[in-house]
């Protein structure tokens, strides 16, 4: 039992029954779940929560799923990192790193897939379905995998192998699309529309996208139950920036924090920044753009969550910036040397956007900052992969060893 | 007879043109604005549109190459 009470449109606030459905009839708004958190408070408590699962299935209490069949690969409950070198290098004292790299499919996509295709069952689908450029592609065919269920995944013709590799591991039927960007969204919308399939970010998106809550609950409990002052997000669509206030709010409301001090910040690429542009130019809508990034996962041009995101980054007195490809790469290698976390793409937008709110100020050095890492770095290894040192090559003796290490490393070579 | 939800995105050099008005003149289709918002440098418009097919896809590519953005109302359907 859950303690949904329906789907409410966020922009006319019309009430709809819990069904596969997410625009509103009469507005063309989104729909987004509602609950009754009097009943929740009286339910939750942090002990029960601590008793739980360590998956996103211990907040089920705030999760839109009815009965028993659960789909859980494992998503979720991943490591909150207290970071002392990449903390030292931006000059933050009480810096840290929410590591979603580590989930089942390597990606916080697992959070929002585990739910969708939990609801895509009760509500009796047995297809699943998405449109990706990566992560969301490797979930949806793994949960679909651990379910019974089939999978049709969406790909651009063009994506790399190893993105391709990884959803198709999971045997789902894998569709490249040979068109545009604008081409493979506009036969996305149509075979939603034209199929009884469960989309999992179109017809299922109020649900699906619900599981990005757990970004904040885990963070929070991992905090001894409090929310941080400052967080920094990567932006694509905006669902899960809008989710992660969402669930700290909702810890508020039935009294698992005391309150939400939180400032959000949101981080996007340099080639897709619609909501950075907006946000400096005072708009309360972002232009639709044409991405253009090494930072695929964000690569999202006309962001369905914009006008919600500007408003949240408003609210809060957050702040929104962009890092170039370069800074992007310094940003997953910053990462990766500094805590031993190899993060993809997003992770180093995440990285270098941190560093100039950090450089500048707009992130105290002394508040308590979270830095969402959200996909691993082995999906994204080409963009890095010019980018980093080559091994030393050495015949096998120890002569050709001790002139290598002269070479490249004379003070390792002197402290023996 | 197919009803379409769009997003039209219009640039400020198009603000002033009534593109819904020809588009509903030029071609067989019925519009009707849901919600919109317009301002002087940017303008979006979320529109049903009632018609046959064919006409449908030829209504929205001249709105395009008049230089109008056509979304899906929910925004990028792709994602990362």
């Amino acid at each position: 039992m859950s303690f949904v009470t329906g789907l409410k449109c966020r922009e006319c606030g019309r009430s709809y029954p819990i069904e596969p459905t997410h625009i509103c009839e009469f507005c063309f708004g989104p729909l987004e779940v509602e609950y009754d958190y009097e009943k929740i408070r009286a339910n939750v408590s942090r002990e029960k929560i601590a008793a739980g699962p360590p998956t996103i299935w211990r907040y089920r209490d705030f999760l839109p799923v009815e009965g028993d069949r659960i789909v859980d690969i494992g998503a979720g409950y991943t490591p909150l990192i207290k970071s002392n070198n990449l903390a030292k290098a931006l000059g933050l004292d009480n810096l840290y790193l929410k590591n979603d790299c580590v989930n089942p499919s390597y990606s916080f996509k697992d959070r929002v897939v585990s739910v969708a295709c939990t609801k895509a069952l009760e509500f009796g689908f047995d297809t699943l379905s998405c449109a990706s450029t990566g992560n969301l592609a490797c979930a949806v065919a793994a949960h679909a995998a651990r379910a019974g269920m089939k999978a049709c995944v969406f790909i651009p013709a063009d994506l790399e192998q190893g993105k391709i590799l990884g959803a198709a591991i999971y045997a789902p039927l894998l569709v490249a699309v040979d068109g545009n960007y604008d081409e493979v969204n506009r036969l996305c919308s149509e075979v939603a529309d034209e199929f009884g399939w469960a989309f999992v970010n179109i017809n299922i998106r109020p649900y699906y996208s619900e599981g990005s809550k757990t970004l904040a609950y885990e963070v929070a409990e991992q905090l001894g139950w409090r929310a941080p002052d400052h967080v920094i997000v990567p932006i694509a669509s905006g669902s899960m920036f809008t989710k992660i206030w969402k669930g700290y709010n909702e810890l508020a409301k039935v009294g698992l924090i005391d309150g939400v001090p939180t400032v959000m910040n949101g981080a996007q690429a340099l080639g897709c920044s619609p909501i950075v542009t907006a946000f400096n130019d005072g708009h309360t809508h972002a232009k639709p753009v044409r991405p253009n990034t090494i930072a695929k996962s964000l690569a999202i041009g006309n962001p369905a969550d914009a006008v919600y995101v500007l408003r949240i980054l408003r609210e809060t007195g957050g702040s929104a910036d962009v890092a170039t490809d370069e800074e992007v790469v310094n940003g997953i290698k910053l990462l990766a040397a500094t805590e031993g976390i190899f993060a993809e793409t997003a992770g180093g937008v995440t990285v270098a956007v941190l560093k100039k709110m950090a450089q500048d100020g707009r992130i105290p050095r002394d508040a308590l900052t979270v830095a969402y890492i959200t996909g691993n770095g082995l999906k994204t290894q080409e963009a890095v992969i010019g980018h980093i040192a080559q091994p030393m090559r050495i015949k096998p003796t120890l002569e050709a060893f001790e002139e290598a290490l002269a070479k490249r490393e004379p003070t390792l070579a002197l402290a023996r | 007879m197919t009803k379409r939800r769009v997003k039209l995105t219009f640039p400020s050099e198009l603000i002033t043109e009534p593109i819904i008005y020809l588009m509903g003149k030029e071609f067989e289709v019925v519009t009707n604005v849901r919600r919109a918002n317009v301002t002087s440098t940017f303008g979006w418009v979320v529109l049903e549109l009632d018609g046959e097919e064919d006409e449908l896809d030829r209504a929205l590519q001249w709105a395009e190459e008049q230089g109008v953005g056509v979304e899906p109302v929910e925004g990028d359907i792709i994602a990362g």
